[in-house]
């Protein structure tokens, strides 16, 4: 019943990765994040639906934990 | 600095309760008279229920407190006779503007719809409102204010409570049928009962200051994110009558409390904002706030309202605002309990329409205090980006958040008779019904709303070959009600044959393309709590 897709949907998934690495390209640290929070304001408004950002949300979230908890 | 100025003193006297030997016994003692205490006091009162309310000060207006009176509050101001000298003396808005730095991001207008009485807002010191509902309160016979009455002591029966109150001249018991505490955000009443305050606090401190000054801004609400004479925080400003301003500024987390109201730090932080120091400070004060409610607001025979009940942030207007709409919720079900035309569980309804409106309210108020004082850097970083972008997307416009303003809850209750037709127009089930303009059977202007009053009406339009329903009251358009403009017919989606039945609160119970006599009966039943869902 999941409402995210997490199979691939870009026809060039290399470009596209390419193309967020080029957009942070010689910015400090609070100058990325910046762009990033932009990027996710955009895009969570052009996906248009709560569930999916709910479960892109838990999904970015499950893949942070393990990392958190081996840097304890 | 506090210039707290009274304006209003009222005066103890000594009443008949107190030589009695055993207590009194009343139908409803309201406890606090702010405007949520006052207003369901004056609705229980219209509606023939003889009621006794306990304040423990004997005087109004200490500070401007809550300022925004939003449309449904006037309506309901309007019903208990006190709207007109509200209206007249407030200050009406309904264009808010907000800023970034120096520039306009966007403005929006809260009232884009003619065709309703009230506007959309108006700004009003919270002691103009409580004289007005005093002043009111007088006028009725079944109405008794007791000033300089502290409840001192709760002890709860049953059918009822004992209350002990304590005046200049000794205490004296009290037995009420029903109480209701309407004591504010520090409720004495809740600590009696022993009551959890349930909630999120929030560590920003806001520097609230009333400032006189002949200025030449418009009656509009402005807030600033960031502006240049606050870097880094946020700003409002807001027209109140007498040529006061209301200003808020955010102080942040660290502030110190008593040093930033000294005149010497707020003189020249306003003088910056303002632009010139031709103003004199009438009110300041430091506030930081909560986000917390009641888990129930009904404890058998006490129940809470207003702040008593839940707390809000200032941000949108839902202090007041909220707390009018519960005493609005309980009076006519409690005046029913009383009048034996309705079982004691209805009372139960008012905790669970109230309820939701409270956790919409809460949730309404926590987004806008999560936008307006951000706890980390990367929720600043969503703010600023979504305050950056909003200047090329219309998305992100949408997500500014200064206070999302106050509007009426859409109740999803077991007292509504849920819809079987297909309904358009802006009339939803368990909202209040729009108000329109109308003519009366002799051609004379009514509103919609005036005409309905607080009582429970069947709205019906003919068509010419059903009788029109029987029932409690009911309102014909076309011979009782006329529709001149079309204006109801367009907001209720109505056709010949669509009926209408409206709860004295003005919240849509019911409506039918076909109504027939035994389903509007037991809709006008379910409304009362005697059958659906809640019985």
């Amino acid at each position: 019943m999941s409402a995210l897709v997490t199979e691939n949907r870009l026809a060039d998934p290399d470009r596209s990765y390419r193309a967020l690495i080029e957009a942070h390209r010689g910015l400090s640290d609070e100058e990325s994040a910046a762009l990033n929070s932009r990027l996710v304001l955009i895009l969570a408004n052009h996906i248009g639906e709560h569930a999916v950002l709910q479960e892109a949300i838990a999904l970015a979230k499950q893949s942070i934990e393990p990392v958190k908890a081996t840097s304890e | 600095m506090n210039t707290r100025k009274i304006l209003y003193q009222y005066g103890y006297s000594r009443c008949l309760d107190q030589d009695r030997a055993s207590p009194a016994r009343r139908p409803v003692i309201v406890i606090g008279a702010g405007p949520v205490g006052l207003c369901t006091a004056i609705d229980l009162a219209q509606r023939g229920i003889p009621v006794v309310l306990l304040d423990d000060a004997d005087r109004i207006g200490e500070g401007s407190r809550g300022i925004c009176y939003a449309k449904r509050t006037l309506e309901i101001l309007d019903r208990l006779g006190v709207a007109d000298p509200c209206l007249e003396k407030g200050v009406t808005w309904k264009i808010g503007k907000v800023f970034q730095n120096n520039d306009l991001l966007y403005a929006f207008d809260l009232l884009p719809e003619d065709g309703q009485k009230m506007p959309a807002f108006i700004n009003l010191q919270q002691y103009y409102l409580e004289h007005a509902l005093v002043e009111r309160a007088a006028a009725l016979p079944n109405l008794e204010i007791r000033w300089r009455n502290k409840v001192a002591g709760l002890k709860r029966r049953n059918d009822g409570a004992t209350l002990t109150v304590e005046t200049p001249e000794g205490l004296y018991d009290l037995d009420a049928e029903w109480v209701i505490a309407a004591d504010g955000a520090r409720s004495a009443l809740r600590g009696m009962l022993g009551l959890v305050f349930q909630g999120e606090a929030f560590e920003d401190r806001f520097l609230i200051a009333d400032v006189k000054m002949k200025g030449d801004f418009p009656p509009e609400r402005w807030f600033w994110f960031d502006p240049p004479f606050h870097e880094g925080y946020s700003a409002l400003l807001h027209k109140q009558p007498d040529d006061v301003w209301r200003i808020d500024l955010q102080l942040g987390r660290d502030a110190d409390v008593k040093a930033e109201q000294a005149p010497e730090r707020v003189i020249p932080r306003l003088r910056q904002m303002l632009g010139h120091d031709e103003f004199s400070l009438e009110w300041v004060s430091v506030y930081t706030f909560q986000c917390r409610r009641l888990e129930r607001f009904v404890h058998g025979r006490v129940v809470f309202v207003g702040d008593a009940a839940h707390q809000v942030s200032p941000f949108g207007a839902r202090g007041a605002n909220s707390g009018i709409q519960d005493a609005e919720n309980l009076a006519w079900k409690l005046a029913f309990v009383l009048k034996g035309e309705a079982p004691d569980s209805l009372i139960e309804s008012y905790d669970v329409e109230r309820s939701a409106a409270a956790d919409e309210n809460i949730a309404h108020s926590t987004r806008s205090t999560d936008f307006i004082a951000p706890r980390s850097a990367q929720e600043l970083r969503f703010r600023n980006a979504a305050l950056s972008l909003a200047r090329h997307a219309p998305f992100a416009k949408r997500m500014v958040n200064s206070g999302r303003l106050s509007m009426p809850s859409t109740y999803e209750t077991p007292l509504s008779t849920p819809d079987v037709d297909p309904w358009s127009g802006s009339a939803r089930l368990g909202a209040p019904v729009p108000d329109a303009p109308m003519r009366d059977r002799s051609g004379r202007s009514i509103w919609l709303l005036e005409a309905l009053r607080g009582e429970e009406t069947i709205l019906h339009v003919p068509n010419g070959v059903q009788p029109p329903p029987n029932g409690s009251r009911v309102l014909v358009l076309g011979a009782d009600l006329i529709d001149e403009h079309g204006i109801f017919a367009q907001r209720f989606d109505a056709r010949p044959g669509s009926t209408y039945l409206v709860r004295p609160d003005q919240h849509l119970a019911a409506r039918w393309r076909h109504g027939t006599p035994s389903l509007i009966k037991g809709a006008s039943r379910r409304l009362r709590g005697l059958e659906g869902g809640h019985a």
